[in-house]
């Protein structure tokens, strides 16, 4: 799972950088984001622009991911498209994690 | 099962059936077929991605459930009409039966835990349900075969 990661002040922003977040790649996406997030601060941006489509195992590891970075650091999303948003509604995550528009949105909301 | 009608007056869509051997990566290579056979039905971006979501869901679970590890990987059958009611699916699979012979009820999952205890799994039978209609499922032989309904695609009138 290919993920891109850039430090914007305290911010860290991790990009991902395929189509899918399926059943295929669950796994190797919960491992790439711990490596990936290792020197990150308070606030993890996950910008989900690229994706444009998750199943319900994707949705599992963004939550284990979720778990996984508190209660020290925490993760926000960004720039979800509609495929996704879709299943965050459908199951209510949309009420679990923070949602921005795209990552200026977060950047900007969360500025110190 | 589902009677696939070869003459229906639905636009130029045609009946379906994809084949895959439930090996690694079937569930992405039997999506990207189920996909090119939909690409003359004419869905909205919305019923689009509900459709890719069920199927996938759907094939997860036959891979994970009825093809679990230590079952020799077996054949399964996507079949797809678009009729009365609108998209009419039949997965078929040759693997593990359902527990208790029935489909799982896919009760939403209690989300207002806290973090720690936010389930991580369990949304794909909830998803499924949530986006089809008279599903069923009938174990026939040493079959599994699962059917429903989306009620998208321009509905047609009867």
């Amino acid at each position: 799972m290919e993920l891109s990661t850039q430090a914007e002040d305290s911010k860290y922003v991790v990009t991902v950088m395929e189509e899918r977040i399926d059943a295929a790649v669950a796994l190797s996406f919960k491992e790439a984001m711990r490596r990936a997030t290792e020197p990150a601060g308070e606030i993890v941006v996950l910008d989900l622009e690229k994706v444009n489509f998750i199943d319900s195992s994707g949705l599992g590891a963004l939550v284990a991911t979720m778990k996984y970075l508190a209660p020290d650091r925490t993760l926000v999303l960004a720039g979800m498209t509609p495929p996704v948003e879709k299943v965050f509604q459908l199951t209510r995550m949309d009420t679990v994690f923070t949602l921005y528009k795209t990552r200026e949105d977060a950047l900007q909301a969360l500025k110190d | 099962m589902m009677a696939i009608r070869q003459n229906a007056d639905f636009g130029s869509f045609r009946p379906f059936v994809v084949k895959v051997k439930c090996t690694d990566g079937a569930v992405r290579n039997a999506l990207a077929q189920v996909k090119q056979g939909l690409a003359r039905l004419d869905m909205t971006p919305d019923e689009a991605a509900a459709v890719e979501l069920v199927m996938a869901e759907t094939l997860n679970n036959v891979a994970e459930h009825a093809y679990p590890p230590g079952v020799v990987p077996g054949p399964i059958w996507i079949k797809c009409a678009h009729q009365a009611g609108g998209l009419w699916v039949e997965v078929i699979d040759r693997g593990l039966a359902m527990p208790d012979g029935r489909a799982p009820r896919g009760a939403p999952q209690c989300i207002e835990a806290e973090l720690a205890d936010l389930p991580e799994g369990g949304f794909g039978w909830f998803l499924i349900r949530s986006l089809t209609q008279d599903l069923q499922y009938d174990r026939v032989g040493h079959e599994n075969r699962l059917q429903f309904r989306m009620p998208i695609g321009g509905v047609p009138a009867r």
